[in-house]
């Protein structure tokens, strides 16, 4: 009976399990199918773009930079070099924790807030899973550190690169100028072109040449298809497209003259600026003081910056492309040439000086430096820097002349040279003053812009310009500092000719030469002991208005308020080669201090083996005259 | 139990001497055979997804090794002995859950393991066939189907080791042995209005458990599940990078130990839980659709061992085993394919992992064991 019973049971029980198996069997079988179908969705039919992820995922393209161009001075003296440097990059998007791989890495390499600083700056600017630097020239030392810890430090890698390298330091830092890294501004202004250019370029040209030819220095940039693990190590090299090298410059620079300039001006602040007369060509270019350009490169640190910045002395100033001086007595040969191509005076027109002008009706006494006696001619006042004698041709000529004459030499307007941010000066018309002053032009206003004071301003590379027109008798270039990029020469560009009689430029020529080498010129010592003859004009500009009838006390003034020391000049005066500019910043007297500086560039220029490169000017000169 | 001496020997009498040799042994061939292709293929995948290091292969290969020993171990206990035992087994299991609670040894906010000297084991493991003996042990003395009183009596043995995992925290594991004393229940003929109300019960429980039972991470991987591609780099890497792996396969793969996924180390997790993702890389579709032919041949011997054996206490336990078996395998794939969330669930005897395998090789050591004894009967 129990028997039965517990049989009957088995038997249901057995049933129900039966049942239950099956039902569950059903379920395995659609389970797998699900399992199936999912399968061959994600293996056949999606296929192609799983397989595009996977690749993406391993094949990366990379950028490979091109190396920049280098600089060279018509010597070819290297001017900026690429020298290899070991940057140690961070992959945001492969480090889990930022902070403790930084620690780790602050234990390896030397490592410092500022590095820090910088880098978590430049963390929010970088582009997906590109390398963020954190610090540039690793030591051999630090790079085995890193290498050894590899396996704790995923998403770090050392990069070898290329970092830009100025090996004349200061000499150069304001023409030259310095790259740096690109910064979010300059990122925001890239469009799609640049940002492929720049791909695997982390600096751009901040200052001077090379931000003026940045195009050709940074050259094209090529690509490499390269296998990566996870880690972004990279395993291979798939595919590559070798970058093309930026374009190397040559220089009109001479880097020896640039020193000789420099220890003349020895620690006195301003600016020399030297032109070949016969192409534009730019031999020296110096503002000083200056600064390391290299401290820009990789990144200059706040202290640096600030102290440099914060300097009374200005040395991120650049004085010869932007400071825009009085250019004082240094005009009076071009304004002589205006006059008397004007026919305002000739060469016997004289003039009584009696230490002072008075206009007609006017009881102001516009002062001469002092009296030049009763004879006064052109010459003379050329030689003596006569200030009464130009006095009078500015009252009889008027500003609109004055004006044109500047103009066509170059005043008032950019010089063209190729460096960015050049300022223009002014010298003053009527049309400047009632815009800029709502005033009309008043008599005494020509008294102060023909003594180049008052309104009038100018860099001291237009006046070298000025003054290689007057040295060309009338042909003004263009100033070029590069002279040839790639092997080929720039050619000579020829703005526009002067048309002065030859009388004339013989006449300002003597007046010049007569600066320099009349018993009573001005500017004797741009002269002194040279076996060729150099013609120059000195000029003091004054800062500070001085009270009528009181007298310019030297002592009394402070230091940065005494009058600024200008010369220019050029020579040799019978075949003119060269043409200079000097200011030297509260110098006091133009023909004391600054012609000084002025001898010592001609006496280095001179010394140099000519070379022969009159017959292309030549003939550029008669194409230009064609055209 | 004359009738039981009876068989063996004409058993051993009328077949030929292997056969013989792995009936004294209790062991069941097809099944036997099945699970060394299995190990086999395992040890393969995963010498490829250690990216060529014999190490890893080697140390796994060990494991199999004293598995299979465990396994032939498992076999040879009697069923009534399982059945005597099943109460210790069940307060051993959950005292060790205890333990681990209390002294466990942690890895990613979790505690899980239990040192004893140099060996590391995972208790939950040994679980996942403590309940569904304890349950299968449970019901059968009782008569079925269950009543009310029965089924809360085997919910509760279910519930209280299950709590204890949860509080590992290891949901994964949680489910899966949850999953296997329900299974016991489920064969033992639960009723189906009792499952409708169940399955009813937690689809109204989704939005607390959402809202209160689920940690951070926990959550973060169910929305993962629903848009993979929102968090690339974080929380959908591992299955972003699972899919590109499977997917970039296709139908014949990019073959053995060719797989840029798992060899360039995208793939995450490639020995473990991912290691499907390796084998559908590397040996395109036909290759999981013959590991997947594998696992199915296995998961129908247990199911003809289960539908064979002689008491009910076999049936149900060879049951639970089995379909416990396939739903290892169906969540380990279904999340490395991403239709489930990612939850810790090894592949059987493929991913990497030492206690895992020895637990399946106990597992398919009592298979046998119910085997050998609905073979003695049938004689």
């Amino acid at each position: 009976m129990s028997d039965n019973l517990h049989f009957k049971d088995h038997f249901t029980e057995r049933r129900l399990f039966r049942n239950r198996m099956l039902v569950a069997l059903v379920g395995v079988i659609a389970m797998a199918g699900v399992l199936v179908a999912r399968l061959y969705n994600l293996q056949v039919v999606n296929y192609d773009s799983y397989r595009t992820q996977s690749d993406e995922n391993r094949i990366q393209v990379r950028p490979v930079p091109p190396t920049r161009g280098l600089i060279y001075d018509r010597y070819g003296a290297l001017l900026a070099d690429n020298r290899p440097s070991y940057t140690l990059s961070l992959v945001r998007e492969r480090i889990n924790d930022l902070n403790a791989t930084l620690e780790l890495l602050a234990e390896l390499v030397r490592l410092e807030d500022s590095d820090v600083n910088k880098f978590n700056k430049r963390l929010p600017q970088r582009r997906p899973f590109e390398p963020v630097p954190l610090r540039f020239r690793l030591s051999e030392e630090e790079i085995a550190r890193i290498g050894v810890n590899e396996f704790r430090l995923p998403g770090v890698s050392v990069e070898a690169g290329l970092v830009r390298y100025y090996p004349h330091k200061e000499l150069l830092a304001h023409s030259v100028g310095y790259v740096g890294r690109i910064n979010a501004r300059e990122q925001k202004d890239f469009n799609e072109e640049d940002i492929r250019r720049y791909s695997g370029t982390q600096s751009i040209g901040k200052v001077g040449l090379e931000r003026a030819y940045e195009k050709l220095l940074l050259g094209e940039v090529g690509f490499e298809n390269v296998e990566t693990n996870a880690r972004g190590r990279v395993l291979r090299v798939l595919e590559r497209q070798d970058p093309k090298p930026g374009a190397e410059l040559v220089l009109h620079l001479d880097v020896d003259l640039q020193q000789a300039v420099l220890d003349a001006l020895g620690d006195q602040r301003g600016a020399v600026v030297a032109i070949d007369v016969q192409t534009g060509g730019v031999l020296a270019f110096v503002s000083q003081p200056a600064f390391d350009p290299n401290l820009f490169v990789t990144g200059i640190s706040f202290d640096n910056y600030r102290a440099l910045r914060d300097s009374p002395d200005k040395p991120l100033f650049n004085r010869a492309l932007q400071g825009q001086y009085p250019p004082g007595s240094t005009i009076k040969p071009m304004l002589a040439l205006g006059g008397l191509a004007a026919g305002v005076i000739d060469a016997n027109t004289t003039i009584r000086d009696p230490g002072y002008y008075r206009l007609p009706n006017d009881r102001h006494k516009y002062r001469d430096w002092k009296a030049h006696g009763n004879q006064v001619d052109v010459l003379q006042a050329l030689i003596e820097s006569c200030d009464v004698y130009f006095y009078d041709m500015a009252h009889r000529w008027g500003i609109d002349g004055m004006h044109d004459i500047a103009s066509r030499f170059g005043l008032g307007t950019k010089t063209g040279i190729d460096l960015p941010v050049e300022r223009p000066g002014l010298y003053p018309s009527r049309e400047w003053k009632r815009g800029a002053r709502g005033l009309p032009w008043f008599p005494g206003d020509n008294l102060n812009v023909v003594l180049g004071q008052g309104d009038v301003l100018a860099t001291p590379l237009q006046l070298a310009v000025m003054t290689a027109t007057i040295a060309n008798r009338g042909k003004h270039y263009k100033p070029q500092i590069v002279k040839s990029i790639n092997g080929s020469e720039q050619p000579a560009e020829l703005l526009h000719q002067v048309e002065v009689k030859k009388e004339h430029w013989d006449l300002v020529f003597e007046g010049m030469e007569g600066v320099v080498n009349h018993p009573r010129g001005t500017g004797k010592k741009a002269g002194a002991e040279l076996d060729f003859k150099v013609a120059g004009k000195s000029g003091t500009a004054q800062l500070v208005s001085i009270a009528q009838g009181a007298k310019y006390d030297s002592k009394a003034l402070h230091e940065r308020h005494r009058d600024n020391a200008l010369f220019v000049a050029f020579a040799p005066v019978d075949n003119p080669q060269i043409a200079v500019a000097v200011l030297v910043e509260n110098g006091e007297g133009g023909g004391r201090v600054a012609a000084p500086v002025a001898r010592e560039v001609f006496a280095e220029w001179m010394s140099r083996p000519r070379e022969n490169s009159v017959d292309t000017t030549e003939t550029e000169l008669r194409a230009d005259v064609d055209g | 139990m004359a009738n039981r001496d009876y068989a063996g020997q004409g058993e051993s009498g009328s077949l030929r001497r292997p056969a013989s040799l792995s009936r004294r042994w209790h062991i069941d061939m097809p099944l036997l055979l099945l699970l060394l292709l299995l190990s086999a293929v395992g040890l393969g995948i995963l010498y490829s997804a250690s990216g060529g290091e014999l190490a890893h292969a080697r140390r796994q290969a060990v494991f199999i090794g004293v598995a299979f020993v465990v396994m032939v171990a498992a076999a040879q206990l009697s069923l009534e002995a399982y059945q005597r035992w099943s109460l210790w087994f069940y307060f051993g299991g959950c005292c060790l859950l205890v333990a681990v609670l209390f002294f466990g040894d942690g890895a990613k906010g979790a505690q899980r393991w239990l040192q004893l000297g140099n060996f590391r084991f995972q208790p939950s493991e040994v679980l996942k066939l403590v309940v569904p003996i304890a349950v299968a042990t449970y019901l059968c003395r009782r008569s079925l189907p269950p009543s009310f009183a029965v089924i809360l009596g085997a919910l509760a043995i279910i519930a209280l080791p299950v709590a204890l995992i949860v509080r590992q925290p290891d949901l994964g594991t949680a489910i899966l042995i949850a999953a296997s004393g329900m299974f016991a229940l489920y064969l033992a003929g639960l009723s189906w209005k009792w499952l409708g109300g169940a399955l009813l019960g937690l689809m109204v429980a989704i939005w607390p458990i959402w809202n209160w039972g689920l940690r951070d991470y926990q959550r973060q991987r169910i929305l993962t599940l629903f848009n993979p591609d929102a968090d690339r780099l974080g929380s959908g890497w591992n299955i972003f990078q699972s899919k590109a792996a499977i997917g970039s396969g296709g139908l014949q793969g990019k073959g053995y130990m060719q797989g840029t996924q798992s060899q360039l180390d995208f793939l995450p997790e490639s020995d473990t839980d991912f290691i499907v993702a390796v084998l559908a890389e590397e040996w395109g579709l036909w290759g999981v659709l013959l590991l997947l032919l594998l696992y199915l041949l296995i998961i129908a011997r247990g199911i003809y061992i289960s539908f064979t054996a002689r008491q009910l206490f076999g049936c149900l336990l060879a049951g639970s085993i089995t379909l416990t078996f396939f739903v290892y395998v169906f969540v380990n794939i279904g999340m490395v394919t991403g239709i489930l969330p990612v939850v810790g669930v090894p592949l059987p005897l493929v991913s990497r992992g030492g206690t895992a395998v020895v637990t399946l090789m106990a597992g398919f050591g009592i298979l046998m064991a119910i085997a050998t004894e609905s073979r003695r009967t049938h004689f």
